[in-house]
């Protein structure tokens, strides 16, 4: 008797300790997502100072928002700048994590290195927008200097053509989340039985063949990890472009992503249309975080 | 001791976390869309830039409220209106009352936004909270004049001391029943502001009659420009003449909650596309670096199009090196008559100072001393038919910046040939997304077609009730 009771307080103190994270989950993240669904089959807008609904307007938003082929086009573009930004980000840092966590090559000030990787990350992504923006501004330094140079004759409007204007979210992203990136992997590859390395060393592997045969393998849970937490990241994307192109998302509306859309909507306040697009969001990030876990789960059981 | 201490930052860390939770539990009530926490934090900055941790209001004091989007006024209410007493960045006092400034940036629609919230709680919100004084600028007047948030000048008793204002700066705040609803000390009739320099290089004179000769139509423009490209210069920004067109038009933005693109803008269009591909026009956006660029003579700008609120606040005169400092701009009509921004100041309705308030907007936007002094200290052009006219007249209208010039008796024929009968309360979206949208047009990006539906597309965004 005595003993059950000890259990059950065990299990108290577990929940008292969830408790913080669930109330904090339940008041940010689920009220929300809730109220986001209702609020999407409402007609709720502003027109100056004047409120327009709710009305019920059943599925009517989302039938606004798929009668035009903009959304999966901010979708792609969406998809496009993560893409450009997340394959140099993870091979970067495969590449780096390698080298620090490889004790043959005793590389000196580590610390010092691992700390300058993540910087970037510190930064407020709205002022790196800026500080790009400054710097990449048709009369700014990087043309003066490209020109002197001569490398151009004149003056390139990067943010007037597509590729340069997603090329330049793609890096940015890119030196922001790179040290982050850099740290879980090698956290993961910290992970890996030193003792398969010295078998594979005794075996007289080369170094590519550890690399391809041991450290990558035994590295996916990680990089499945790394490559979920960026894919919802960058389906969210928003501050740097949003900063970047001054919210228009030009050229063309080539750089727009779908939360910037969303952004759109709400100088009228309007909740409707903007809650079916955060649904539509929700349903995309699911679906590819299962897609993911599939592959992973699958490829898992194969082996 | 170890425990203790382990104990202690256990609870430390629980607090952390809590504490957050409590703190941003009083603002989640607007937490309706996924995208409300951006704006809740976005309005809390403003707030938290608006009320610095050090007030010298005592917890007792009697506040005016005053919204406004920069330091413009506030600087003008401290350099003229009688007995201001400035406590602070943001806090003054007028005899027992202390003035509190709430100044949100016009950037994002910041400052509407903060705005419209405020006011929409102007009713429920106590005494000390509520808006007495806030301002609008032309681009959105209507759509705060023409609802009950607005008092009418005459219920403050102030209507009948404007009949020396411009009758376009009444027309802007009169509501759709004809009630004027609010007052400005500013005509901002505007015109072209050259360069005397590339000037006299490129066509010989930079006397204002020549140059306005040169510059009288927009066909002669278009051939100033193409002269100016050639010698090297750019005539100006595609974003600097939209005003120009936009005040000539023949209809308003909105017929019937339908966007109609007037003739007018389709020339502004067809025009700044010829003269960008010629190389003599630049697409940079207004404010920016690279608009700014011509302010010294290196960037090689012909003129800008502006008001003369244009002179002291844009032109960077007090910094070395630019052309204002040397005293190198000149000023002429330019190829059409029109106006360009101006604040208004209203009153808010609900307020429990109506008589200091009533009495502000008298001394600062009817009172003849103060306007002079305005129009010589600030170099503002001001709202008062006199005043403008003793100014032409006289040596006290001469502009340094404008090499010795004195432009008032062409800013004040501008402002009584201007005609505001076409404003709608959309046109600040319209302006704004057409230039956005014609942006992708002059740099290729885009057909002429495909920018017109996206500028469509983005108006519609902005106002969900209009369609094309």
């Amino acid at each position: 008797m005595k003993k059950q009771s000890k259990v059950v307080q065990y299990n108290k103190w577990g929940y008292i300790f969830l408790l913080p994270f669930m109330i904090v989950y339940i008041v940010f993240q689920l009220i929300p997502l809730i109220s986001t669904i209702y609020n999407s089959f409402f007609e709720n807008y502003r027109v100056g100072l004047q409120q327009i609904g709710p009305n019920f307007i059943g599925i009517q938003n989302y039938v606004q928002l798929f009668s035009t082929p903009d959304i999966w086009q901010y979708l792609a573009n969406t998809m496009i700048m993560w893409i450009m930004g997340f394959i140099p980000q993870i091979l970067v840092s495969l590449l780096l994590g390698a080298w620090f966590t490889n004790p043959s090559l005793r590389l000196k000030g580590q610390q010092f290195f691992k700390t300058v990787i993540y910087l970037p990350n510190l930064i407020m992504a709205s002022a790196f927008a800026m500080l790009f923006f400054t710097l990449f501004s048709n009369e700014g330094p990087i043309n003066s200097m490209l020109v002197g140079a001569g490398f151009f004759a004149e003056n390139y409007k990067w943010l007037s053509h597509t590729l340069s204007a997603r090329s330049l979210v793609a890096l940015m992203n890119f030196l922001m989340w790179f040290g982050n990136t850099t740290i879980l992997l090698m956290s993961g590859m910290l992970g890996i039985d030193p003792s398969l390395y010295e078998a594979a060393e005794v075996d007289g592997a080369s170094s590519t063949q550890i690399f391809y045969k041991i450290t990558l393998p035994l590295l996916r849970p990680i990089l499945i990890y790394v490559m979920i937490t960026s894919l919802i990241g960058g389906l969210q994307m928003f501050d740097v472009p949003q900063i970047l192109t001054n919210g228009t998302g030009d050229p063309a509306r080539t750089t727009m992503t779908l939360i910037m859309y969303l952004n759109k909507h709400l100088y009228s306040k309007n909740f409707g249309l903007g809650g079916a697009l955060s649904v539509f969001l929700f349903v995309v990030t699911a679906i590819l975080s299962i897609l993911v876990f599939r592959i992973n789960n699958a490829t898992e059981k194969k082996n | 001791m170890k425990n203790l201490a382990r104990k202690a930052l256990a609870v430390m860390m629980a607090a952390a976390m809590t504490v957050p939770m409590v703190a941003c539990g009083g603002s989640t009530e607007t937490a309706t869309d996924t995208a409300a926490p951006a704006e809740e934090a976005a309005e809390t900055t403003t707030e938290e830039a608006a009320a610095p941790a050090e007030s010298t209001i005592p917890a007792d004091a009697h506040i005016l409220n005053i919204y406004a989007w920069n330091e413009e006024y506030k600087s003008r209410m401290e350099a003229h209106y009688p007995g201001y007493e400035t406590l602070s960045a943001t806090e003054g006092k007028i005899g027992d009352t202390y003035v509190k400034w709430n100044i949100t940036p016009s950037d994002d629609n910041a400052y509407q936004n903060n705005l419209d919230e405020t006011l929409l709680k102007q009713a429920d919100a106590a005494d000390n909270d509520k808006i007495d004084i806030f301002l609008v600028e032309a681009d959105y007047a209507l759509k705060y004049v023409d609802t009950d948030y607005t008092m009418s000048m005459a219920d403050l008793g102030i209507d009948g001391d404007m009949a020396d204002q411009y009758e376009y700066t009444k027309q802007i705040v009169t509501d759709s029943n004809g009630n004027l609803k609010g007052s400005s000390w500013q005509a901002c009739s505007a015109g072209l502001i050259y360069n005397r320099e590339a000037a006299k290089e490129v066509l010989g004179s930079d006397d204002p009659a020549d140059v306005q000769a040169a510059v009288a139509n927009w066909d002669k423009s278009a051939e100033t420009a193409q002269k100016m490209a050639a010698a090297g210069y750019t005539m100006c920004s595609v974003n600097d003449t939209y005003r120009t067109y936009s005040n000539n038009v023949s209809g308003k933005w909105v017929q019937d909650d339908k966007i109609v693109l007037d003739p007018n803008m389709e020339k502004w269009i067809d025009d700044s596309k010829a003269l960008v591909d010629a190389g003599a026009e630049d697409t940079d956006d207004l404010w920016g670096d690279d608009w700014a660029k011509g302010k010294t003579p290196e960037g090689k700008v012909f003129c800008y199009f502006g008001p003369a609120w244009f002179f002291n606040f844009c032109l960077d005169a007090d910094k070395e090196g630019t052309i204002a400092n040397q005293g190198g701009w000149g000023f002429c009509e330019g190829p059409q008559s029109y106006y360009w921004g101006g604040t208004w100041i209203c009153a808010a309705t609900g307020t429990d100072d109506a008589d200091l308030v009533a009495d502000i907007i008298k001394t600062m936007t009817t009172d003849k001393a103060v306007l002079k002094d305005i129009a010589t200290q600030d170099q503002d052009c001001v709202n008062s038919k006199s005043v403008l006219a003793e100014l032409a007249g006289s040596d006290e209208g001469n502009m340094a910046l404008l090499g010795g010039q004195n432009p008032y008796a062409q800013l004040a024929a501008g402002a009584e040939g201007i005609d505001l009968s076409n404003l709608s309360s959309y046109d600040q979206g319209c302006n704004e997304e057409l230039q956005g949208a014609m942006k992708n047009y002059f740099e290729g990006n885009q057909t002429k077609e495909e920018a017109l539906d996206a500028f469509y597309k983005a108006v519609i965004e902005k106002y969900p009730n209009l369609s094309k």
